[in-house]
């Protein structure tokens, strides 16, 4: 009976310890939301989402921000996620353990954690000066650049989940390889493959660093993508650095509306994935 | 390897004949020169204690080994006469001749109507109401249609085991195949799920040839016609089924049956 005591208050210490961890982890996280929601909220005005981000001193909205994020990362995933789920196939699929293979996932895992600061650098050299001026589609290319190596990541990685009998009970029937991955293995991995795409999309919405040396900023509404093009991590950037309060209060909220769209983005990525565990 | 008295070799028109079978997994040799015909229409029973090499020899008939690349045959398995081990034949259409069912149900991510339809579409061209028709001929025919007819459109996942396995075996029998390959086809499933299968089995041999591993004895026996016991990658004795169980010619064979090993 000593013996089971001794486990039991074992037991009841770790659990504590895992449950103290959990809040302090949480405890920020917490903190974090707090002060954006306290700051942030009262800047939830329609003038926000109508007016264009002010000069000085005046009041406005911000409406190019959010309109330049929305372009640039939609953008950036359309073009990036079927590179990267090209790519991811092509690991699962056929190059399994070849040289090639081995080569592409060693410089697909750099590029994912590579400093973003660098993609930006990097598209700067090679698109915005020979250019000769900031544009959004250099934003762009630097957004998918980040884009890809999440999606082919997360590609082969949940390709490689569908299990081998999966795959053999669809070649017994006579599939030919191209079938099995379109029709097999991209259905039985559907949650895990949209689950990645969401996560890319959260990460590269949050992405201030490539964009300032790609798509700089505009003050005004601008779809034209061969122009600089706002978006809200970099005027987050510019107006939380500024002495002006009014700037100050759009930074705050324009933080608050991203933070929520990640959130919510990863919200349904759980859903997705957890309706995957179901089926 | 010997055969029991009550075979008549060549007497049966034989749909599959396997002819000095070697199979390699990388460098190690996981059969040893087998010799053994499927005849047409009859069940064919592969049995012998585990690792013995079963699974392999299944394998090879309708090459699902080739999806790995360190795995290898030698030898010849002629289907109708034609060797399908040769370089440059067309896996699918052979898959599509020799269908394959396997141990743990493998239904597809889909509707349990499309797990079925989808493989019809695949080598017909059919009207849907045709693709329907066929659909519930496969279903009738594995003995599973009362239980789904209702539910066509959920997720073939949200059946049960026995189930699963039925609507496989449905799946495989809608493309009409030639020859049916079971492998341990019932060893995830409840004795009444495993007289299914079995009744299902032996109502298939009148338009297809199968083979069927199996561990259970009485499963052999019950619906197999021949009988071809192994033993660590050779094949010790194969035979007419009842002369095998009750009269066997070979010590090693008849120690299994009666469960002395293995
Ligand atoms: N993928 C593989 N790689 C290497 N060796 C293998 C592989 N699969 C099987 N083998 C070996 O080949 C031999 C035969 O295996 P096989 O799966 O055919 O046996 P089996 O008779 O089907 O057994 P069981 O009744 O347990 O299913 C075994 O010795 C096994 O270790
Ligand atoms: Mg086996």
């Amino acid at each position: 009976m000593s013996l089971y005591d001794a486990r039991r208050r074992k037991n009841a210490f770790y659990v504590t310890l895992c449950y103290a961890a959990s809040a302090f982890g949480l405890a920020w996280l917490i903190w974090i939301l707090g002060a954006l929601i306290m700051k942030g909220a009262p800047g939830l005005v329609p003038a926000t989402f109508t007016e264009m981000t002010p000069a000085p001193g005046n009041t406005g909205g911000l409406l190019n921000a959010i309109v330049g994020s929305l372009i640039m990362t939609i953008v950036a995933v359309l073009v990036g996620t079927p590179i990267g789920m090209l790519a991811g196939t092509y690991l699962a699929e056929y190059g399994n353990r070849s040289k090639l293979a081995f080569v592409i996932r060693f410089i697909n895992d750099i590029l994912l954690s590579a400093p973003s600061i660098v993609i930006g650098l990097f598209v700067y050299q090679i698109v915005v000066a020979p250019m000769g001026h900031f544009s959004a589609i250099a934003g762009m290319v630097a957004l998918a650049i980040i884009v890809i190596p999440v999606v082919v990541r997360t590609t082969e990685d949940m390709l490689r989940l569908v299990p081998s009998q999966l795959r053999e009970a669809s070649a017994a029937l006579g599939l030919p390889k191209s079938m099995v991955i379109q029709k097999i293995a991209y259905k039985a991995a559907r949650a895990g493959l949209t689950t990645g795409v969401l996560l890319a999309i959260a990460r590269v919405s949050g992405e201030t660093a490539p964009l300032l040396f790609t798509a700089l900023n505009n003050q005004f509404y601008a779809t034209d993508l061969n122009a600089p093009m706002s978006s809200l991590p970099v005027v987050i950037f510019q107006f939380a650095l500024s002495p002006y309060a009014d700037w100050q209060q759009l930074a705050w909220t324009g933080a608050l509306i991203i933070t929520m769209t990640v959130l919510a983005l990863s919200i349904i990525a759980r859903v997705l994935g957890s309706q995957r565990k179901k089926s | 390897m010997t055969s029991s008295n009550g075979t008549e070799p060549g007497s049966l028109p034989t749909k599959i004949t396997v002819k000095d079978l070697r199979f390699f997994y990388g460098d190690s040799l996981a059969l040893k020169t087998i010799n053994l015909s499927i005849y047409a229409n009859k069940v064919t029973a592969l049995i012998g204690p585990s690792g013995c090499g079963k699974s392999t020899l299944l394998r090879v008939m309708n090459r699902m080994y080739d999806l790995y690349p360190r795995q290898r045959a030698e030898g010849e398995v002629l289907l109708d006469g034609e060797n399908i081990l040769t370089p440059g034949q067309d896996l699918n259409l052979l898959r599509a001749r020799v269908g394959m069912v396997f141990q743990k149900p493998t239904p597809f991510p889909m509707s349990i109507y499309d797990n079925i339809a989808f493989g019809i579409k695949l080598y017909h061209k059919v009207s849907k109401s045709e693709l329907d028709g066929r659909v519930e001929t496969a279903l009738r025919g594995a003995a599973l249609w009362g239980e789904v007819k209702e539910k066509l459109q959920d997720s073939g996942l949200s059946l049960s085991g026995g189930q699963q396995q039925r609507l496989c075996i449905a799946r495989t029998v809608a493309i009409q195949p030639e020859v049916i390959l079971f492998d341990e086809p019932c060893s995830a499933l409840d004795p009444i799920s495993t007289a299914k299968v079995e009744e299902l089995i032996d109502e298939l041999t009148e338009k297809y040839t199968i083979a069927i591993v199996t561990h259970s004895m009485q499963q052999a026996a019950r619906v197999s016609s021949y009988t071809a016991f192994m033993y660590l990658g050779e094949l010790i004795e194969f035979g007419k089924t009842q002369t095998m169980f009750t009269a066997p010619e070979n010590r090693q064979t008849q120690d299994y049956i009666t469960g002395r090993f293995g």
